[in-house]
């Protein structure tokens, strides 16, 4: 087994062990400094970008509503967890030269030619679905495949398993070739 | 900026990091795991689940941290999970790897991420609408698979450990 992977990145179970750590780290962490215990999560943060967003549009209606209300429309610790994500990607990959542009990806062009407009629509759309799927699932694959499945949660093993499954049939119908 | 927000920022970035290094961000990756070619991504998250569960066990057993179960609301999981599925195959990113990949250049994310945006919007607003119908359904609670089998954790953990082991040497084997 490599530690390195051939374009420079590092083993997927070097890299996820790491991820437990830092999971680990997190839940004591965040007991200790904030009083509560949070897991590793993300989509969450979506819901409160959309009612920050919304706010500066039509404030009262996100004040009335039961979801924003619920779930509370504010820069939390997870919000800036999913913001450091991003950073996060940017130095190691700009670190070890794996940061590339990119408007459409390889196995999309096989299928889909080069259009970004095409792309962009499928990524749009997509990323609705993902993301009703994922409030009403109330977790993501990170609430829920990792912090869920880290603490044997029952409803996560079988939201893991609806995620992956229903990824399977639906990216093998979507991009396999015709005959192929 | 609040300590809750600096704790947060700080671990994103890490997580964004370990994300990015085993190469997982990428919209390749996803749908690569989801054409069962590329096991990259399971092999990643199974080995934080491993690691993650053992230290979280641990620290709830010692009392130090609280275990929080998500609800098993049986339309919530199966509707929601089967929605995100085949949202998942078409947009090649979840919502924690969609900044990771705008991080490393792939900048058809933000399409994504606009998505997503307006899918939590769109679900804010249809809330009282899906709490009435599909989250209605049946609520079993938030249960954990040990409470549910009677059984201590410490057993379910090593039979985990022993079958995720036996798919990582077939992944190797078949070269996934």
């Amino acid at each position: 087994m490599k530690w390195k992977t051939e374009d420079g990145g590092w083993s997927p179970y070097l890299a996820g062990a790491l991820v437990g750590v830092l999971a680990i780290v997190s839940v004591y962490a965040t007991t200790q400094w904030m009083g509560k215990t949070n897991y590793l999560g993300a989509s969450t943060t979506f819901v409160r970008a959309a009612g920050l967003l919304e706010r500066t549009v039509v404030p009262d209606r996100v004040a009335a509503n039961e979801y924003f209300s619920k779930e509370k429309v504010r820069i939390d610790w997870q919000f800036m967890l999913v913001l450091g994500i991003f950073f996060g990607a940017l130095i190691a990959s700009t670190t070890d030269k794996s940061f590339k542009l990119e408007s459409v990806p390889p196995t999309w062009q096989e299928r889909f030619g080069p259009s970004i407009g095409k792309r962009a629509v499928g990524a749009f759309l997509g990323g609705i679905v993902a993301m009703l799927g994922a409030r009403m699932a109330d977790g993501c694959p990170s609430g829920h495949g990792l912090s869920g499945m880290m603490q044997l949660s029952v409803s996560s093993f079988i939201a893991l398993a609806m995620f992956f499954g229903t990824g399977v049939v639906v990216a093998g119908c979507l991009y396999k070739r015709r005959g192929s | 900026m609040s300590i809750d927000q600096l704790l947060g920022l700080i671990t994103g970035i890490l997580f964004g990091f370990f994300l990015q290094k085993g190469r997982v961000v990428r919209f390749d990756k996803q749908v690569g795991a989801m054409l069962l070619k590329d096991m990259t991504i399971v092999k990643f998250m199974l080995s934080a689940i491993l690691v993650g569960m053992v230290g979280i066990q641990l620290l709830a057993d010692a009392s130090i941290i609280a275990l929080s179960h998500k609800a098993m609301n049986l339309g919530g999981i199966l509707v929601g999970g089967a929605l995100f599925g085949c949202g998942w195959a078409v947009t090649g990113f979840c919502p924690g790897t969609s900044l990771g990949a705008l991080g490393e250049g792939r900048w058809h994310a933000v399409f994504a991420i606009a998505g997503m945006v307006v899918g939590a919007t769109v679900y804010a607003e249809c809330y009282p609408f899906f709490k009435s119908t599909i989250l209605a359904w049946k609520n079993f609670g938030k249960i954990g698979l040990a409470e549910v089998f009677g059984i201590s954790p410490w057993l379910i953990i090593p039979i985990f450990w022993a079958g995720i082991i036996w798919l990582f040497v077939w992944f190797e084997r078949k070269n996934l």
